[in-house]
């Protein structure tokens, strides 16, 4: 008896439907039509974000480059966070000069991410249609498990890395799409009991983000 | 913990286990209170976007291009997936895949492995062989941990714990997580799950994930979720086992996948991306929920997926569990005809019962006379003389029937059925055109 | 009321079923020879008024297929010509005399339901509901959850009989929530199907197909 792999491959070879010549110029002939950019002002897209961000439980505060750090010291406070995961690579302008712990993540265990009080990071993108973020493993951002044990994320976000359109950032991702990439859109939710929607679970239930007009 | 698998082989027909589903009243508001909210945010979120049949359109020449082309996205995919440092395995069914997840479980060492939700798991029954190999799965998705441990089945394959309701959650909760007191709020249900669950996520070295997506061109695999769960199991634990089946864009599964592949009318099924919207719109299973399907894949896709994954064996019901509505084509994402689908797989239905000694069973023999009747606008004429004077027996003074007997007793069984009239419209349209003096 | 507006009816003696039962129950063949003859008897028409949705939805979209099966390239070539003439009895009136005033009278307080097939396979929105407005007399009250199905679905509703029932009475709650006389359609099977248990109830309300609303007319006119 073949292989699982032969068998399987010589069976699909002998049932499937016909291509249209070469993969690679079938692929680029499929129709595309859907909404790829679009014609909403600076303005629009960034409030756009902002509502979905508010719909999915996280809060937003807007603030020009140089009031970083002391949007960020007035979000902790009132949090009540005194001890913060940042990835390696964080800018220093960011973060405020007294009152808040900030542990450098290289390579802390499990156990002792989930005893920090939130992390504290950069994106990629943001995408304004779905209310999404996108993080991945690199300088500023950190690895996977850092915006994901502690229980509250505070994220750093760009105007000019919002994007409208999930197209739009996909295809900014296509140069780092052999890199784990993690999206997340708001807190972690569920709705699976009486479909009644509940922020938090299991990974971060609380999100700040800061909208930074650059 | 086990629980007996929802298969095909041994459910009863859908119109029996439709019958007992319908005499459970909890059950029937919790599935139509669900399907009405996730029906009225789809909608909201459809009407918001202008480009939603663009959207459409592409989706399912995507899902058309990839399945002309699967065995090079396959060979893509494992090319790249082993460039990053993965390894691809191949299973040709679901008892092979089995073997092969409770072997690379074994070979990590795992006595626990943690899962994101996952149907094809479901589908093939994997808790239990890995339960018999001594390894202890952990549900970690809300939904599928109250089917884990009230020891259910999932009825729909994005909420599978929509037929329950907080309060049974709760019980189960309290029961099976050894809990004196716990509030019935959802928020304090998900509570319990998170305080359950911390430790293993981040403990517990082995994960289970299916996929929603296989990526060709990178070797890489994309989960949907929403609790991070899914991102707990895919970050935190050394080894990561993903099943998914050769469906699922580019993966690694058959389990009679390519025998719906060969079939031209019913291959559109393939396109499928699992995303529960056909069964939230779909009336028939807004009154019997999912268990009724016997399948892990209910309501309409299940429908049409359940008969075909099983080459009709065991499932021949499950085609005429429709009323061929349409509401489920009009939502799918990717465009799928499940009503033509539907129509297909029942004429192989009727091909396959009416083999044989088959073409005597009461229907095969009903439905050749009437289709001898229709062709002849003599014997048409003559049965509706004949049905009148037929039906005189049953017929009440008032001039309506309420028995009838053989399968047509269904319709009688809660509904009248008006007698033929005296005149029918063809006798009357041709008396008044001789009374005009038309010739007709 | 065709008459009324103005059209000459005929009606061939010879048309029968247009195989929609057979077809959907998955009797393909014995469903075949009756394109053929639907073809035969309709040839030569002008417009073909067909006042059943579902039947409609069965010529338009089976029966290029069916022809196809039948490798039957002069049946294909006349379902070209044909098909594009066969009208949905609304429809007919709506999109291809662009009417929405047939100057009917019906002093009722009436629903509209909107049979699955029109809705989805032929696109009837809003047409029967706009010629209804436009009854002298009537009282249009719009139903809750207009596009669900109402659990007929030919064969469906005697192989399924429960979850069929179950079906109707949330519809038939639907309908009798409007608190009206009369429930009206484009397709006489969703009709039938509701009559038969708004029968057995003695609900008091009746169903009744549009076209016999739009034929009634005020007396002494």
């Amino acid at each position: 008896m073949a292989d699982a792999r032969s068998a399987i491959l010589e069976k699909i070879r002998a049932v499937k439907p016909a291509g249209f010549g070469d993969k690679a110029t079938a692929w680029q002939q499929i129709p595309r039509s859907f909404l790829v950019g679009s014609t909403l002002g600076r303005e629009e897209i960034l409030h756009l974000l902002e509502d979905r961000l508010l719909d999915y439980d996280a809060t937003v505060e807007r603030c020009v480059p140089g009031e970083i750090a002391g949007v960020v010291k007035a979000l902790l406070e009132k949090r009540g966070k005194s001890r913060m995961a940042i990835p390696d690579g964080m800018e220093p302008t960011w973060l405020p000069n007294e009152g808040v712990d900030f542990v450098v993540d290289r390579e802390l265990p499990y156990s002792e991410l989930d005893l920090v009080d939130g992390v504290m990071t950069g994106c990629t993108v943001a995408i304004a249609d779905t209310g999404s973020i996108v993080v991945r493993n690199t300088s500023g951002q950190g690895r996977r498990a850092i915006t994901l044990v502690p229980d509250y994320h505070l994220c750093v976000v760009f105007a000019s890395a919002v994007v409208k359109t999930v197209p739009e950032a996909m295809r900014l991702l296509q140069t780092w799409n052999t890199a784990p990439i993690t999206f997340f859109s708001g807190p972690s939710a569920t709705a699976d009991i009486e479909m009644t929607r509940i922020k938090g679970v299991h990974g971060p239930r609380f999100l700040d983000v800061v909208l930074v007009l650059d | 913990m086990s629980r007996i698998p929802l298969d095909p082989a041994t459910s009863p027909a859908f119109p029996k286990a439709a019958k007992k589903s319908l005499g459970d009243q909890q059950l029937r508001r919790n599935v139509r209170h669900a399907t009405d909210v996730i029906q009225a945010k789809r909608k909201r979120m459809v009407e918001e976007r202008d480009d939603w049949q663009d959207l459409r359109e592409s989706g399912s020449q995507i899902r058309q291009h990839t399945l002309r082309y699967l065995d090079q996205y396959l060979e893509e995919f494992e090319r790249n997936c082993t460039k990053a440092g993965g390894h691809v395995h191949w299973a040709r069914d679901g008892k092979e895949a089995c073997e092969i997840v409770t072997r690379l479980a074994r070979e990590a060492g795992a006595k626990e492995v943690i899962k994101i939700k996952t149907m094809t798991s479901e589908e093939i029954h994997l808790n239990n062989a890995l339960e018999t190999a001594g390894i202890m799965p952990v549900e970690t998705d809300l939904a599928e941990l109250i089917i884990q441990l009230g020891e259910d089945q999932p009825s729909h394959i994005v909420v599978p714990a929509l037929h329950k309701n907080r309060h049974q959650v709760r019980e189960i909760f309290k029961q099976k997580m050894g809990l004196k007191d716990l509030g019935d709020t959802p928020a304090d249900l998900a509570e319990a799950a998170r305080s359950y669950l911390r430790h293993k996520f981040l403990t517990v070295p082995t994960a289970v994930s299916g996929a929603n997506y296989l990526i060709a061109e990178t070797g890489g695999v994309c989960i949907v979720e929403s609790e991070g769960n899914g991102r707990m199991c895919l970050t935190l634990p050394e080894t990561l086992i993903t099943i998914a089946g050769i469906d699922k864009v580019i993966p690694l599964m058959d389990n009679a996948r390519t025998e719906v592949l060969a079939d031209e009318e019913g291959r559109q099924t393939l396109h499928c991306i699992r995303c529960g919207a056909c069964q939230n719109a779909c009336p028939v299973y807004r009154q019997t929920g999912g268990h009724a399907y016997g399948s892990v894949y209910a309501g309409p896709i299940g429908a049409i997926l359940t008969p075909q994954l099983q080459e009709l064996h065991h499932a021949e019901s499950l085609p005429y569990a429709s009323s061929l509505c349409g509401a489920c084509y009009e939502v799918c994402p990717v465009k799928i005809n499940i009503p033509e689908v539907l129509i297909h797989l029942r004429h192989k239905v009727v091909e396959k019962q009416t083999k044989g000694l088959g073409t005597l069973n009461p229907e095969a023999v009903a439905m050749r006379v009437m289709a001898y009747i229709f062709r002849s606008e003599a014997r048409f004429r003559a049965a509706q003389k004949f049905g009148r004077t037929a039906e005189k027996p049953l017929v009440n003074r008032e001039g309506w029937i309420g028995w009838l007997p053989g399968m047509l007793g269904g319709w009688t069984q809660a509904r009248d059925l008006q007698a033929m009239p005296d005149e029918t419209f063809r006798e009357w349209w041709e008396k008044r055109d001789k009374k005009e003096g038309r010739n007709g | 009321m065709l008459e009324r507006l103005g059209h000459t009816v005929e009606f061939p003696a010879g048309q029968t079923c247009c195989g929609q039962m057979h077809w959907n129950t998955g009797y393909q063949k014995e469903a075949l020879p009756l394109v053929q003859r639907f073809v035969d008897q309709f040839r030569d028409a002008e417009a073909v008024v067909v006042p059943s949705s579902s039947c409609v939805a069965m010529m338009k979209d089976h029966y290029p297929l069916m022809a196809e099966q039948l490798k039957d390239e002069t049946l294909k070539a006349e379902l070209k010509q044909l098909l594009p003439k066969v009208w949905e009895f609304s429809q007919f009136l709506t999109d291809c005399l662009g009417l929405k005033d047939v100057g009917a009278y019906y002093p009722h307080k009436v629903t509209y339901h909107a049979s699955c097939h029109g809705l989805r396979n032929l696109g009837i929105k809003d047409g029967p509901m706009d010629l209804l407005r436009n009854v002298k007399g009537l009282e249009l009250v719009e139903i809750e959850n207009l596009d669900r199905c109402c659990g007929f679905g030919g064969t469906f509703a005697v192989k399924n009989p429960e979850t069929s029932m179950a079906m109707l009475e949330e519809k038939l709650g639907s309908v009798l929530k409007t608190g009206a006389e009369v429930c009206t359609a484009c397709d006489n099977s969703c009709l039938m199907h509701m009559e038969g248990s708004l029968h057995r109830q003695k609900a008091g309300v009746h169903t009744i197909h549009l076209a016999e609303i739009l034929a009634g007319e005020e007396a002494g006119q």
